[in-house]
């Protein structure tokens, strides 16, 4: 679904990825670890371009998201990212968080088709024979729209059971909570690949463990996932693959049960010698 | 601590309520041994349609402050996310470029040499005729949208990376998030300098009868005129500034506290 091929990130003169390949195929729970400041969050930010990548291709969807003319906005829609600060909203209630995006997005489609279709005599006649284009479907109103996005909403907090906190703001949830909540923000635009940056470092210990139940069931559904994480013990249990990075290069890469017992590369050797 | 500055702060109003007291009650003594300068003032203002400025000059006031912040606030806003926009790409570094010299030329130049330049120079030049309350409109708006824009970039870099960074995460653009995310939060950390720079607009609309706007010093000042006497009608000019001014620091308190309400724990 995802290839990155020779994947280079430098800020200023820091070249923090030095050419990453790598595949990630649907359904993958790619974990990705390694020691600080050895790329792994940089990377994961520069698959959805929250950083800009300085060289090398992402192609997603057989679209190369790594070049500056593509619209990215609308590649991003697919792929749902959950960050170690949770990044909520803060002027928006819980529910508001979760409906935004849906809302804002399909409202703008919207109003992008019945623009188009307004036109669309006027602009076809200035088209070539051929080229003449079709009037864009239109299939739901603002209004429902907005009520499907609720109802959408309504139900993911159903599923992780805060359906009661839909209209409290943020301040008010507890740190597990926030990042459930920020989880099914990103789910609410089904995505397609969920990126996961160090989802639980920002937590109490005691809270770790709702966020990883939530993470493992959306795995078990089949979610195609890379998670950045330092939590050895989930991506043993849940990654289909692990990648080991060090010094902006991916120095390992291989499925949990090998990469554990039987790790090739020394600085691997060191690396897991000291978390485990 | 925090009670000794409670208890500094309580102290440090009652010297001012008392210094206050004295000057009041000493001018009102004053004035009561010489009543006759309140008489003329009241007859003037009375009799003599004097009430009519006052409150005309009262409207003109509020109009060119209150519209002159609803310009500065748009012009502000979209000067501050021009500044704020990361500068990759050459339009970007073109529209920052202008807005420099925008904010430089407006907070370089005093607001009356500004009013001037627009009233008998820019207009004429342009060939539009515009009235003294109009001009002031728009000289205001102009020149608080220098300022409110400093205000808003310095609102806007006080609010997190992250809320950005996760409205682009989800596919919104950046005019999107930045509108819906990112300004309401910045307006919320800016709301007492907005309210400074509003009452500072108000102050600032004295200087407005250089192009022949009425506004309430005019008022008084002609009611000063015609009752040849200045000292009562600038004192009570005075008291309704700083009427109004009070009025709008409380309206400013209490839209604080209404926005407060998603910083709250319960």
């Amino acid at each position: 679904m995802i290839d990155v091929i020779d994947l280079k990130k430098s800020f200023g003169s820091l070249e923090v990825l030095k050419g990453i390949n790598v595949t990630i195929n649907k359904g993958d729970i790619v974990c990705v670890i390694g020691p600080s400041g050895s790329g792994k969050s940089t990377f994961l930010r520069c698959l959805n371009c929250m950083e800009d990548p300085t060289g090398g291709q992402i192609i997603f969807h057989n679209v190369n998201i790594a070049d500056m003319k593509v619209d990215i906005n609308i590649h991003r829609r697919k792929m749902g990212m959950v960050f170690q600060q949770f990044n909520l909203f803060n002027n928006k209630t819980v529910i508001q968080n979760i409906m935004l995006a849906p809302v804002k997005i399909g409202v703008s489609d919207l109003r992008r088709a019945k623009r188009h279709n307004f036109f669309l005599p006027l602009t076809n006649l200035l088209r070539g024979k051929d080229k003449k284009q079709a009037k864009i479907e239109i299939t739901a109103t603002e209004q429902q729209i907005k009520a499907e996005a609720r109802e959408k909403a309504l139900s993911l907090l159903r599923r992780i059971g805060l359906e009661d906190k839909a209209d409290v703001y943020p301040s008010t949830l507890s740190g597990g909570q926030k990042q459930r909540v920020a989880i099914v923000r990103a789910l609410a635009m089904n995505p397609e690949v969920m990126l996961f940056d160090e989802p639980t470092s920002a937590l109490d210990p005691e809270m770790v463990g709702e966020v990883l139940d939530l993470m493992k069931e959306l795995a078990n559904e089949g979610m195609t996932m890379v998670v950045v994480t330092h939590e050895m013990g989930f991506a043993r249990e849940v990654g289909s693959r692990i990648l080991f990075m060090d010094g902006g290069y991916i120095l390992e890469e291989n499925a949990p049960a090998e990469f554990f017992a039987n790790p090739q590369h020394p600085r691997t050797r060191e690396f897991l010698s000291k978390v485990l | 601590m925090e009670n000794s500055n409670k208890k500094g702060r309580r102290i440090a109003l009652y010297i001012i309520l008392a210094v206050l007291g004295i000057a009041l009650l000493a001018m009102i003594c004053y004035l009561l041994k010489d009543n006759k300068k309140v008489l003329r003032f009241l007859d003037v203002l009375i009799n003599s349609g004097g009430y009519v400025k006052v409150l005309e000059g009262l409207r003109n006031t509020a109009t060119i402050a209150i519209l002159g912040l609803v310009i500065g606030i748009v012009i502000g806003t979209l000067i501050a996310t021009v500044r704020v926009i990361p500068k990759y790409k050459l339009l970007p570094r073109v529209l920052n470029g202008i807005c420099s010299f925008y904010v430089g030329f407006f907070r370089g130049t005093p607001m009356v040499v500004q009013l001037l330049l627009f009233y008998y120079v820019m207009l004429p030049l342009m060939g539009i005729n515009m009235s003294g309350v109009n001009v002031s409109i728009l000289v205001f708006g102009l020149n608080s949208g220098a300022y409110i824009s400093e205000i808003m970039r310095a609102g806007i870099q006080s609010v997190d990376g992250g809320q950005m960074e996760a409205g682009r995460a989800v596919g919104l653009s950046f005019p999107t998030t930045m509108l819906n995310i990112v300004i309401p939060q910045a307006v919320k950390n800016i709301l007492p300098t907005l309210g400074n720079e509003f009452i500072t607009l108000i102050k600032e609309t004295s200087v407005v009868s250089f192009v022949g706007a009425a506004d309430l010093y005019v008022a008084f000042n002609m009611i000063g005129s015609n009752s040849y006497e200045f000292m009562v009608p600038y004192l009570v000019m005075a008291m309704i500034y700083i009427v109004i001014i009070m009025l709008i620091t409380l309206g400013i308190k209490l839209m604080e506290r209404g926005l407060k309400k998603s910083d709250r724990r319960n």
